[in-house]
């Protein structure tokens, strides 16, 4: 879309796109492009030479049987908090969609999550289940469950999923409440006057007409939980135990900053902007289509 | 009307059991954080509040905790404030022009200005950790407000929504603006600013909210003390999670960390509401 009025010159324009331009092209494009030269070389250990090794750095990264397992622990910790932070969202919004009484007091509240970040999240969540002072690991201790989420990657995982995906519900339930509003009551009133139960009427009609809202949101908890959840890792586990939540986020900050592999590093940071690239595109693709339904 | 529910007290009974789910571990917290410390470490912790509250708050916000070398939590809630508030108001400010000079004019590259705008979308700071940290160091800004902010400051999306609402400016209005003699600069200031009043405030709080809760570059570009935010400060004071943390103080300074963003959202639910929607348009 273009506007047919609009003003001459380039010199005024200019000058107001130099601010941004100048960070975007000094902390953006800089830095990308230097990930992406550094992903093709090798330093020597003291720093003093580099060459130029190619694929190198990415053959050994995918030779690297922690990377490996970086990628399958992202995979299930995207979808596992993607999964956990959706359905209760969309629960809580078809809840909040029928009732009339307290409907605004129920949304205010539930807003709430989203404006705590990702690492206080984490650290909430570690204070109800650390095992000697929790108070959620004393009552699973008295059922009888080992908890020790120190010791077992599992439960480490379990944890981690539950603090990044809590946080997420606020956003999920305001996008679905949208979505819901939305739907036209004539159309739920003609089923329901031919007969459909409410289950049926939202297997039918609300959840179909909802999909355009599951998708897009599904792929924002995705990219949330690929990138945004470095701080409830680092709160909660610091990748462990032995690996067992380390995702790919932590493990670039990791490598880089702890492990001072950069070369290893730079081309972990251009898988990861692959990665991006890709889920962007899928959004965008999507969005496209969305427009053109309405 | 057909659809008219039979009973009522289903959704409020789930909608009553999510809440106190979602508001759980923020009770447990400030449970914690109205007791001493002995209370919280005799397992299990009461889930009564205790008589401590406005003590271990002072406490916090005065003299901080051991790990975190006394350092106070009022000076770490400052250099958030200062962090939130420049990257919120910074990403606006150099949004705003852009978008304006994308909508009002043609020009040589405008085509591709934007696209480099836009794709800085999809180059978060986790992807170019590295890279990003040697520039910030190389124009020695680590450990200053401004290696805090200005990597972060840079936004496709504040420019994307800007630009989508110029796009919705009537044409007539441009055109009057024309005939009365208005320059580019005068219809900037007297038009567009006060026309996009609702989207600087939504936008606002939304910005504030993403600078507040930043994490991983803070937790690089700060090594001293003085410049630590409140949320890698609770980081520190946490340390390995032995039974030497203060737990005490841990969990009020999580409520100090939460208590802004969440007022902001709370008083300003309206635009929250509006920027989280149309910012993912």
């Amino acid at each position: 879309m273009e506007r047919r009025v609009i003003f001459s010159g380039w010199l005024f324009p200019a000058l107001l796109l130099m601010p941004q331009l100048a960070v975007t092209l000094v902390f953006f494009f800089w830095p990308a492009a230097q990930a992406i030269l550094q992903s093709v070389r090798r330093e020597d250990a003291f720093g003093l030479s580099t060459v130029f090794v190619g694929w190198e750095n990415f053959a050994a990264l995918f030779a690297d049987p922690d990377y490996v397992a970086s990628f399958a622990i992202t995979g299930f910790f995207s979808v596992a908090v993607a999964l956990l932070a959706l359905a209760p969202g969309l629960l809580l919004a078809v809840m909040a969609d029928r009732v009339v009484r307290g409907a605004a007091f129920y949304k205010t509240v539930l807003l709430l999550p989203y404006a705590i970040a990702p690492a206080i999240a984490g650290v909430l969540w570690m204070f109800l289940f650390n095992p000697s002072i929790g108070v959620v690991a004393a009552g699973l201790r008295w059922l009888g469950v080992e908890w020790n989420y120190l010791l077992d990657g599992r439960q480490a995982m379990l944890l981690v999923i539950l603090a990044a995906a809590w946080k997420q519900i606020s956003y999920n339930f305001l996008f679905f409440l949208a979505g819901l509003q939305s739907i036209p009551p004539s159309l739920l009133e003609a089923s329901a006057i031919d007969g459909a139960s409410p289950r049926r009427r939202f297997w039918t009609i609300v959840f179909p007409l909802l999909a355009p809202t599951s998708f897009f949101l599904m792929v924002v908890n995705i990219v949330y939980a690929f990138f945004d959840t470095f701080g409830v890792i680092h709160n909660v586990t610091q990748g462990g135990p032995a690996k067992a939540t380390e995702i790919l986020v932590y493990k670039v900050w990791y490598d880089g900053i702890v492990g001072l592999d950069l070369g290893g590093s730079a081309a972990q940071s251009v898988v990861l902007m692959a990665i991006v690239i890709g889920l962007t595109a899928i959004q965008f693709r999507f969005i496209e289509r969305r427009v053109h339904y309405a | 009307m057909v659809t008219a529910r039979r009973s009522a007290w289903v959704p409020h009974a789930i909608l009553i059991v999510g809440l106190l789910l979602v508001l759980f571990p923020i009770y447990v917290a400030f449970v914690a954080s109205s007791h001493p410390l002995a209370d919280i470490l005799e397992a299990p912790m009461t889930l009564l509040p205790g008589s401590r509250l406005i003590a271990n708050f002072g406490e916090a916000l005065d003299a901080g905790t051991v790990k975190t070398s006394g350092q106070p939590v009022a000076a770490m809630l400052f250099n958030s404030l200062v962090m939130a508030l420049a990257i919120a108001a910074g990403k606006i400010a150099i949004s705003l022009p852009s978008a304006y000079a994308v909508v009002f004019f043609r020009f040589p590259l405008r085509r591709l200005c934007f696209w480099a705008i836009f794709v800085t979308l999809m180059l978060p700071v986790e992807v170019r950790i590295i890279p990003t940290y040697k520039i910030v160091a190389d124009l020695s800004l680590i450990d200053s407000y401004g290696g805090l902010t200005l990597p972060l400051i840079a936004s496709a999306t504040a420019t994307l929504l800007f630009r989508q609402f110029f796009l919705t400016i009537p044409d007539e209005l441009v055109e009057a603006a024309k005939i009365d003699g208005a320059g580019p600069w005068r219809f900037l200031i007297d038009t567009v600013i006060p026309l996009s009043r609702t989207n600087i405030a939504a936008l606002f709080v939304i910005l504030f909210i993403y600078g507040w809760n930043q994490y991983l570059w803070p937790l690089l570009v700060t090594n001293t003390p003085s410049m630590t935010t409140i949320v890698i400060g609770i980081r520190q004071m946490i340390g390995n999670g032995d039974t030497r943390t203060e737990w005490h103080i841990v969990m009020a300074t999580t409520l100090l960390a939460v208590l802004p963003p969440v007022a902001v959202v709370l008083l300003m639910q309206r635009w929250f509401v509006k920027g989280l929607v149309e910012a993912e348009k």
